[in-house]
């Protein structure tokens, strides 16, 4: 009978030196076979490497958690799905399934979500840059649309006259809530009145009904608290409109932000320490509302979360293609998935759990992705077990951003299968092969190669 | 006289340099390799021992013996003979 294998490891020990990191005892070794009871394995043989895997049940969970904690608090909510933070059809189908509407930021967006079936009064069309055309469209269908800027005023005010309607529109705010950086470049500024010159422009216009209010403060935000001053003061300033101008403010949209539990380089915590609960957010939000709402006056609270939902709901699984040693002495993996389809590995620090019990010692490694870029890094200092080629890692949470920010660069972008609450698996997004990229190309007669 | 050879090797893996007073922790098969280095065994009976002796193809132990070896050599503690 043979011995059990290790990889050989020598570490040269310190002392005196504090490490209050430690080197992941093997205890602490994560090992993860399955996604939602699917074998990891299973999908590799079946959808090949890399490969993103969303599970339903983790999504609508999800949603469902986040939805919970807010309709519990606040009477009146909608739930507007962020398009840009995962648009693949059937991520957006599974949460309109739950309620949600589209909230989309460009034409393309628009289309998408037509095209899914969703009405175009079911949509919200924000962004700074909306196309003349794509906006007499979403006025005919009846899209809520918030204005970014006076250009976007004059344009629907040609809309309402080319269409002979009065749209219904929402105005976006940007403001201090105590939060840095302060997203300054949406919008009308509150604080410096301009926001109350494009109510005064609308209303002198006499062509638009101002319906409502946006507002969308940041991102990954970690302090509950600024949604309670972004809540106070958007109901300030409907009351301002509605009392100094006629209007009815039927929505306040406070966009999303809310942050996931993935890990942000640069803070110690882990993010189960770091990360509000979703309910502290709602708590924030809904009871600034009520203090703030007058009486029996309930406005519809517009959420447009995107991260806080799908985030987690999603994983990769890459491949190690082969291992190396730097002159550093680190240890280093190159990966079959790097920065090109993992977009948020520039500021997360992601969980990475292995497909099976490796024996060795940790050692400190980078992970590299397939790339010939300086750039590609997917994880610059992890503590991980002599990892043999074809090792399968899985990354998480990568729900969100990385299928709509991955880009075609040097390799084809990989597939996405969804397991569904049954287990079932399903391939949602075909791997792309060279007709993908090339479909859209033209070569002039003159330069056909004749070799 | 190489500079493995010099090194002072415990049976529990743990080793001291006595020229430059560092010291260091290597695994069962860590161990194993650093013997046969010290007497001077080829890169190829080192791979056909550790096959025998554990569970791992010789392709497998081929790989991880030049990533030790490189380990090592970023040590300094292969130099002269072993090189």
């Amino acid at each position: 009978m043979k011995e059990v294998y290790e990889k050989p490891v020598i570490l040269k020990l310190k002392t005196g030196m504090m490490n209050k990191f430690g080197s992941s005892p093997a205890y602490a070794r994560k090992v993860r076979k399955d996604i939602d009871g699917v074998p990891v394995e299973e999908l590799i043989e079946e959808f090949g490497s890399p490969l993103f895997v969303f599970s339903e049940k983790k999504l609508r969970q999800k949603f469902r958690e986040v939805k919970n904690a807010f309709t519990l608090r606040y009477p009146n909510v909608e739930f507007s799905w962020s398009y840009k933070t995962n648009y693949l059809d059937a991520i957006c189908a599974v949460l309109h399934q739950e309620g949600e509407t589209a909230e989309v930021v460009s034409e393309f967006e628009y289309e998408k979500a037509r095209r899914l079936g969703v009405p175009g009064n079911q949509i919200i069309y924000n962004g700074p840059y909306k196309p003349y055309d794509s906006l007499v469209t979403a006025v005919k269908e009846r899209a809520r649309i918030n204005i970014d800027h006076f250009e976007e005023i004059a344009d629907l005010e040609k809309v309402a006259d080319e269409l002979g309607v009065k749209p219904r529109v929402g105005i976006r705010l940007n403001m201090d809530t105590g939060i840095h950086p302060q997203w300054s470049r949406f919008g009308f500024n509150l604080e410096s009145g301009q926001a109350l010159d494009a109510v005064k422009r609308i209303a002198s216009g006499g062509k638009l009904e101002l319906v409502g209010l946006h507002c969308h403060i940041g991102t990954f935000i970690l302090d509950p608290h600024a949604y309670e001053v972004e809540v106070k003061k958007m109901v300030d300033f409907a009351y301002t409109v509605e009392d100094q101008f006629g209007f009815k403010i039927e929505y306040l949209d406070i966009g999303g932000g809310f942050p996931s539990k993935n890990r942000l380089k640069g803070i110690y915590l882990p993010p189960e320490v770091a990360v509000p609960s979703v309910d502290e957010f709602a708590e924030r939000v809904c009871s600034a509302l009520l203090s703030s709402l007058r009486p029996g006056d309930y406005p519809k609270l517009i959420l447009e979360s995107g991260r806080a939902i799908v985030d987690e709901a999603g994983y990769l699984i890459t491949t190690v293609h082969a291992a190396k040693r730097l002159p550093s002495g680190l240890k280093a993996y190159v990966l079959d998935a790097g920065v090109n389809i993992l977009f948020t590995a520039f500021w997360y620090k992601f969980n990475i759990e292995i497909d099976r019990e490796v024996h060795g010692t940790s050692e400190p490694c980078v992970l590299y992705g397939p790339l010939c870029m300086n750039i590609d890094v997917v994880d610059d200092l992890t503590y991980l077990p002599p990892l043999p080629r074809g090792t399968r890692l899985i990354l998480s949470p990568v729900g969100a951003y990385n299928v709509t920010q991955w880009m075609q660069f040097i390799r084809y972008r990989p597939a996405v299968a969804l397991i569904g609450e049954n287990g079932e698996v399903d391939l949602i997004r075909e791997a792309e092969d060279l007709t993908d990229i090339v479909r859209r190309e033209k070569l002039p007669e003159r330069l056909k190669l004749e070799w | 006289m190489g500079k493995l050879e010099r090194l002072a090797v415990n049976d529990e893996g743990f080793i001291f340099d006595p020229e430059t007073g560092n010291s260091y922790t290597v695994n069962k098969t860590g161990l194993f390799i650093i013997k046969f280095l010290k007497e001077g065994k080829s890169e190829e009976e080192i791979v056909k021992a550790l096959s025998e002796k554990f569970d791992v193809s010789e392709e497998d132990a081929r790989r991880d013996l030049v990533d030790f070896m490189e380990q090592l050599r970023l040590y300094g503690l292969l130099e002269g003979e072993n090189v």
